[in-house]
C-alpha cells in the first residue's frame, strides 16, 4: 500500500517546467505536461544522475540536462540508443492538490517499467 | 475618417477567405467583427475526413490561429450566435443579447447537414459529419460501437465510411441510388470504385431506401423500404447539405435554395452581402470551397472598392479524398445526344477515363485510377477548350515525370484556391521558397484540400531545380523537420513567425513538440531576427539559460558576477569573500576568462546570492558574450602601446548579454605579445603602433584555430564598429551553436572581409546590432524583480520538514 503525499496545487505548478519535490529523502521530479497531465519520476538520470527537473520537456519527453539523455516521463524508459530506466511514482489529483503516491520501500510493490530489468541507480 | 464596421457572420471557410482577401487588398479599411457560433477559430472543414481517416489531428487543422485575430484586430465572438438582423437601424443582436452596429455585413453561414426525415433519427448513435464537434462524437461513439452504417454514397458518405474503417469497425454504406458518386461519376467509374472500396473492407447496400432507425434511447438498427433490416449501433447521415439560410428567411432577406446574391454578391437587401455555402447565384448552390473562394475574392474586392467582372459561376469538379483510391470528376459527366466521349478503359489496371465533347468543346471528364490529368482538364473545361487542344497535349505529353512541366502558367496548381503555376514560380522565385510548407503560406496553394501538394513539390523541384537539391544536402536542423537552418530563418522572415511554437506547426514539424535541438535554436533564431518584439521562451531554453547560472555535475550551480575587463577592487572582493561564507561556498576559483567563480550553491540560493551581491550577471553560463579578458596594458606595462583595459571594458560593456548562436570569447592585448590570447578568441584585439589589429574566428578549445586578421584600423571607435559588424553578421548567418571559428571555416574569411569592407554595410549591421543590444536586460535582476519567476524556477518543494 501506498501512501498519499500532498505536494503542491496543481493550479501553482508550471506547465513543461519541472518542479524538484523532496520527500524525505527521495528526490522527485514533477511535471505538469502542454497536455495538462502531471508525472512524477525520479529525479535523477541513470546516466550520471542529472537532475531531470531542470531538463527541457517535450511532449511526453525530458530531456536531461547534463548529457541530453531523451527519458520518457510517462514510463521512466530511457530512449534509444541510450538504455534504462528511471522510477515513476503514480500521481493523483484531486479538485487543487497534487498528491504523489509513495509506495512502502520495502513492499515488492515497486513498480519499475516493463522494459527495465536492473536499475542500478535505485536501491536505496 | 473612421473606419467602416464590418460585420461577418459565420466563421468558416467562406466568410474568413473573403476577409483575407480585404486585408490583403486594404488593411485598414474596416473595423471587423466576426460572429462564429462554433467555439474555435476558422479551421479547415475539408481536413475532418482526415481526421476521421487519422491522417492528422484536430490541433493541426486550424486556418487562422486565435493570434490571426489579434494581429489583425478582428474582434471575433466564438461561441456566439446572430438571430436577428434590424435592417433600418443597421444592427445585429446575438443569442447573448450583444447588440453590434454594422455599415457592411456579410453572411456567410455556411450549410446545414440534410437529414432525412425519419422515424428515429433523433436516437443516441445517429449523428451527421459537418464539424468538429460530429467528428469528436464519432471518434467517441466508435469506441463503443461495432457496426457502422453510413446512409449516403457521395463524396461525404465515402469519406467518412474510410474514417470509421480506420476507427476499428465493420463498415456498411447504404445508398439510394443503384451506383456510388452518382452525381460525380458515370456507372463505369462508379463500378471501378466500388470494387477498390470494397478491397480495402466497405460493404455497400445499394438501391436502398432507408425508412426507419431503430432502436430505444440508441439506435441499434435500420429498415428499408424493401422490408429488409440491418444492424447498426452507429448511424452516420450523409445524404447532402442544404444552404443554411435561417438567419437570412427570418430576417426578410429574399433566399431561394440559398441566399439570393447576384454577380457581386450583394442580397437585395442594400449593405448586406453573402459568401459560402448559404449564397445561391443565378439558381446554383455550391459545396465545395474552390467556388466559395472566388465568391470571396469579388466580395472582397467589391467592398474595397475595386473594379471586378463579378462572379460568373463555377464549373464543379470533384476530388474523393480517400488513400489508395484516385478519382476525379468535373464539369458534365453524362452524355446526351450530341455528345461525343474520348474514352479508354482498363480493367485490369483498374483506370478509366472519359472526356466529354459537345459541339468539338471540351464540357466535362472522369478520370479513375490516375488523376494526373485532372488540373490540366480542370482548366480546358472551364474555358471550353476545343478538343483539337486536347489532343494536341496528350500526344505531346510523352514522359510522366511531371504534368507541371507541360503546364501553362495560367493553369490551375491548387484547384480549391485557384492558384496558377505562374503565380507559384513567381513567388518561389521571388521569395527565395523552398519547401512546400512556404509555398502554403505564401500562396495558399495546398491550404484546403491538399491533393495538390505532390504538384506543388514538382513545381519547386522544377523551378529551383539543382538549388532545391543542394539546399537539401545541407543537413536539415535536426530529426523533428527536413528543413535546414537557412529554409527555417527564411520562413520566419518571409512568414513573420513569431513563437516556437507556430515556427513548429506551419512548418509541419514531423515531431510536433520538438527536441532539445531544434527549439532553442528556433528559440534563437526567432529572437535574431525581431529582437524587438520576441518574448524568450524559457522551456526552449536549455538549463543554465533558464536558471541563469551554470549546472554542474551534482545538480549545484556556479555564479560568476560581472567584472568588466577582468577588473576589480578590494571592497568588491571583500563583498564576494562574505557572501561565499554566508552561504558556504564550497569552491572558489578563477576562471580562464579573468572572472571568479563560486562553485557548488543549491539553486535556492541563486536569487538570494544574487541580492546580496548586488553585482550583474557574468553570462558564464550562455550562448552570449562571455567576458573580454584584457592584459595589463599601456598604463602600467612597459611593453604596451595601447589602453587595453579601456579598450576591453568599453567592448565589455557595449555587447554584454547579447544573445549569439554560441559563446563568444573576446581578448583585448595591448601588443603583439599577446598576454590575453587574442589570437584564440572569436573576436581578439591586438594593440599596435597607432592602432588595431582585429583578429576573429579564433578558439581555444576542443578545435584548436588561429584567428584570421579582420583588419587593422586606426581608432578605438572603429574597433566597436568592427567588432559590431562582425557579431552581427554572424548573429544573422550562422547556425545555431556554430562558434565563429567553424562558421568562418565554412564561409571563409575573404567572404567575411569583403562584406564587412563596405561601410554601408557596416552601419546597417551596427543598427540592428544597436536595436539587439537595446532590448537587453540584466537577467538576475529581471529575476530578483520577479517573485512569480523565482517561484517556478528556484523554488523546490519540501514534503515532510526538511525544509531550509
Ligand atoms: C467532412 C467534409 C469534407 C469536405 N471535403 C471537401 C473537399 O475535399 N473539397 C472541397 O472543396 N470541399 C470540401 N468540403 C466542403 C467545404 O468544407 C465547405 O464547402 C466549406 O467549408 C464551406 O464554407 P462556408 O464558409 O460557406 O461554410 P462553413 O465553413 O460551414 O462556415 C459557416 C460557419 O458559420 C457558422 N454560423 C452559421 N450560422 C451562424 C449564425 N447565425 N451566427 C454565427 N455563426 C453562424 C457555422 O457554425 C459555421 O462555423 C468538405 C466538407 C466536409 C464537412
Ligand atoms: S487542390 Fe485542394 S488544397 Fe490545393
Amino acid at each position: 500500500m501506498g501512501k498519499n503525499v500532498f505536494v503542491t496545487k496543481y493550479s501553482q505548478l508550471p506547465v513543461n517546467l519541472g518542479k524538484t519535490v523532496l520527500i524525505g529523502e527521495k528526490n522527485i521530479a514533477l511535471f505538469k505536461l502542454s497536455n495538462g497531465k502531471v508525472y512524477a519520476i525520479e529525479n535523477r538520470c541513470p546516466h550520471r544522475e542529472g537532475v531531470l527537473a531542470e531538463g527541457m520537456i517535450s511532449g511526453e519527453y525530458v530531456f536531461c540536462p547534463m548529457h541530453n539523455w531523451k527519458i520518457g516521463i510517462v514510463d521512466g524508459v530511457v530512449q534509444e540508443p541510450d538504455e534504462g530506466c528511471v522510477r515513476t511514482f503514480p500521481v493523483k489529483i484531486q479538485n487543487d492538490d497534487i498528491f504523489i503516491v509513495i509506495e512502502d520501500l520495502d513492499s515488492q510493490s515497486i513498480k519499475y517499467p516493463d522494459k527495465c530489468v536492473y536499475n542500478e541507480s535505485f536501491n536505496e | 475618417m473612421p473606419r467602416q464596421k464590418l460585420v461577418i457572420v459565420g466563421n468558416g471557410m467562406a466568410g474568413i477567405r473573403c476577409l483575407e482577401e480585404i486585408l490583403k487588398i486594404d488593411p485598414d479599411r474596416f473595423d471587423v467583427t466576426v460572429f462564429g457560433n462554433e467555439p474555435y477559430p476558422n479551421y479547415n472543414r475539408i481536413q475532418l475526413s482526415k481526421v476521421l481517416q487519422g491522417d492528422t489531428v484536430l490541433e493541426d487543422i486550424t486556418l487562422n490561429s486565435w493570434d490571426w485575430y489579434e494581429k489583425n484586430d478582428i474582434r471575433l465572438y466564438p461561441g456566439e450566435t446572430v438571430i436577428e438582423i434590424d435592417q433600418d437601424n443597421h444592427l445585429v443582436k446575438t443569442d447573448k443579447n450583444r447588440i453590434t452596429p454594422y455599415d457592411k455585413l456579410i453572411l456567410a453561414t455556411g450549410s446545414n447537414p440534410f437529414i432525412l426525415p425519419l422515424p428515429g433519427v433523433d436516437k443516441k448513435g445517429v449523428i451527421t459529419f459537418r464539424n468538429i464537434k460530429d467528428c469528436l462524437k464519432i471518434i467517441e461513439y466508435s469506441k463503443r460501437s461495432k457496426d457502422a452504417v453510413v446512409i449516403g454514397g457521395g463524396l461525404l458518405g465515402l469519406e467518412s465510411a474510410r474514417g470509421l474503417l480506420d476507427l476499428g469497425l465493420n463498415v456498411k454504406v447504404v445508398h439510394i441510388s443503384d451506383y456510388l458518386m452518382n452525381r460525380q461519376l458515370d456507372k463505369t467509374a462508379s463500378h471501378l470504385l466500388q470494387l477498390q472500396l470494397e478491397k480495402q473492407g466497405m460493404e455497400f447496400l445499394l438501391n436502398k431506401k432507408t425508412v426507419e432507425i431503430t432502436g430505444n434511447e440508441y439506435a441499434d438498427g435500420l429498415k428499408f423500404s424493401d422490408g429488409d433490416e440491418l444492424k447498426a449501433d452507429l448511424v452516420i447521415m450523409a445524404v447532402g447539405i442544404r444552404p443554411n439560410i435561417k438567419l437570412a428567411e427570418e430576417n426578410g432577406i429574399p433566399t431561394h435554395r440559398g441566399i439570393i446574391v447576384n454577380d457581386f454578391m450583394e442580397t437585395k437587401i442594400p449593405d448586406i452581402y453573402a459568401v459560402g455555402e448559404c449564397v445561391e447565384h443565378q439558381g446554383c448552390c455550391y459545396g465545395l470551397v474552390a467556388p466559395l473562394y472566388q465568391q470571396g475574392k469579388v466580395l472582397a474586392n467589391h467592398l474595397c472598392e475595386e473594379k471586378t467582372d463579378g462572379y460568373t459561376g463555377s464549373i464543379d469538379s470533384a476530388k474523393l479524398k480517400v488513400s489508395g483510391v484516385d478519382v476525379f470528376s468535373a464539369g458534365q459527366i453524362n452524355e446526351q445526344e450530341n455528345t461525343k466521349t474520348i474514352k479508354s478503359y482498363d480493367g485490369w489496371g483498374m483506370t478509366y477515363k472519359k472526356v466529354l465533347v459537345e459541339n468539338g468543346k471540351i464540357k466535362g471528364a472522369i478520370l479513375f485510377g490516375d488523376t494526373r490529368e485532372s488540373t490540366h482538364l480542370s482548366r480546358l473545361i472551364n474555358k471550353e477548350a476545343d478538343v483539337k487542344e486536347y489532343l494536341n497535349t496528350e500526344t505531346e505529353k510523352n514522359s510522366e515525370t511531371s504534368v507541371v512541366c507541360s503546364m501553362q502558367d495560367d493553369e490551375i496548381i491548387c484547384g480549391c484556391n485557384g492558384v496558377e503555376k505562374g503565380t507559384i514560380v513567381q513567388a518561389i522565385k521571388e521569395k527565395g521558397l523552398t519547401t512546400v510548407a512556404q509555398v502554403k503560406a505564401c500562396t495558399n496553394a495546398s491550404r484546403s484540400c491538399g491533393t495538390c501538394k505532390s504538384l506543388v513539390a514538382d513545381l519547386l523541384k522544377l523551378t529551383i531545380g539543382d538549388e532545391f537539391d543542394s539546399t537539401k544536402k545541407e543537413e536539415p536542423i535536426c530529426e523533428c523537420t527536413t528543413m535546414t537552418r537557412d529554409e527555417v530563418v527564411s520562413a520566419i522572415r518571409t512568414m513573420g513567425l513569431t513563437n516556437v511554437r507556430e515556427v513548429m506547426n506551419v512548418l509541419d514539424w514531423e515531431n510536433k513538440e520538438g527536441c532539445s535541438k531544434c527549439r532553442p535554436a528556433i528559440n534563437y533564431y526567432l529572437n535574431m531576427v525581431n529582437p524587438s518584439h520576441y518574448v524568450d521562451d524559457q522551456e526552449s531554453r536549455f538549463v543554465n539559460e533558464r536558471m541563469h547560472a551554470n549546472i554542474q555535475m551534482n545538480g549545484t550551480y556556479s555564479v560568476v558576477p560581472r567584472m568588466y575587463g577582468g577588473v576589480t577592487n578590494s571592497d568588491e572582493l571583500r563583498k564576494i569573500a562574505d557572501i561565499a561564507d554566508k552561504y558556504q561556498v564550497p569552491m572558489i576559483k578563477l576562471t580562464g576568462g579573468q572572472r571568479i567563480d563560486l562553485l557548488g550553491v543549491d539553486k535556492e540560493d541563486l536569487p538570494k546570492m544574487w541580492k546580496d551581491l548586488n553585482m550583474r550577471s557574468g553570462f558564464a553560463y550562455a550562448k552570449s558574450v562571455r567576458t573580454v579578458k584584457t592584459c595589463v596594458g599601456e598604463k602600467f606595462c612597459r611593453f604596451g602601446t595601447q589602453d587595453s583595459i579601456d579598450m576591453g571594458i568599453q567592448l565589455e560593456k557595449k555587447f554584454e548579454g547579447l544573445n549569439t548562436p554560441h559563446k563568444v570569447k573576446m581578448g583585448v592585448s595591448a601588443c603583439p605579445r599577446s598576454c590575453a590570447e587574442s589570437g584564440i578568441k572569436d573576436v581578439g584585439v591586438i594593440g599596435v603602433q597607432g592602432g588595431w589589429e582585429i583578429y576573429v574566428g579564433g578558439n581555444g578549445g576542443t578545435k584548436l584555430r588561429t584567428a584570421d586578421l579582420l583588419c587593422k584600423v586606426k581608432e578605438s571607435g572603429e574597433v566597436l564598429e568592427y567588432a559590431g559588424a562582425f557579431l552581427q553578421y554572424y548573429r544573422e548567418n550562422a547556425k545555431y551553436l556554430e562558434r565563429t571559428s567553424a562558421w568562418i571555416e565554412r564561409v571563409g574569411i575573404e567572404h567575411v572581409r569583403d562584406v564587412l569592407s563596405s561601410k554601408e554595410t557596416r552601419d546597417q549591421l551596427n543598427q540592428r546590432m544597436d536595436e539587439a543590444l537595446s532590448t537587453i536586460e540584466d537577467p538576475w535582476a529581471s529575476v530578483l524583480s520577479n517573485k512569480e519567476t523565482q517561484k517556478k524556477l528556484y523554488q523546490k518543494v519540501y514534503v515532510g520538514g526538511n525544509e531550509k
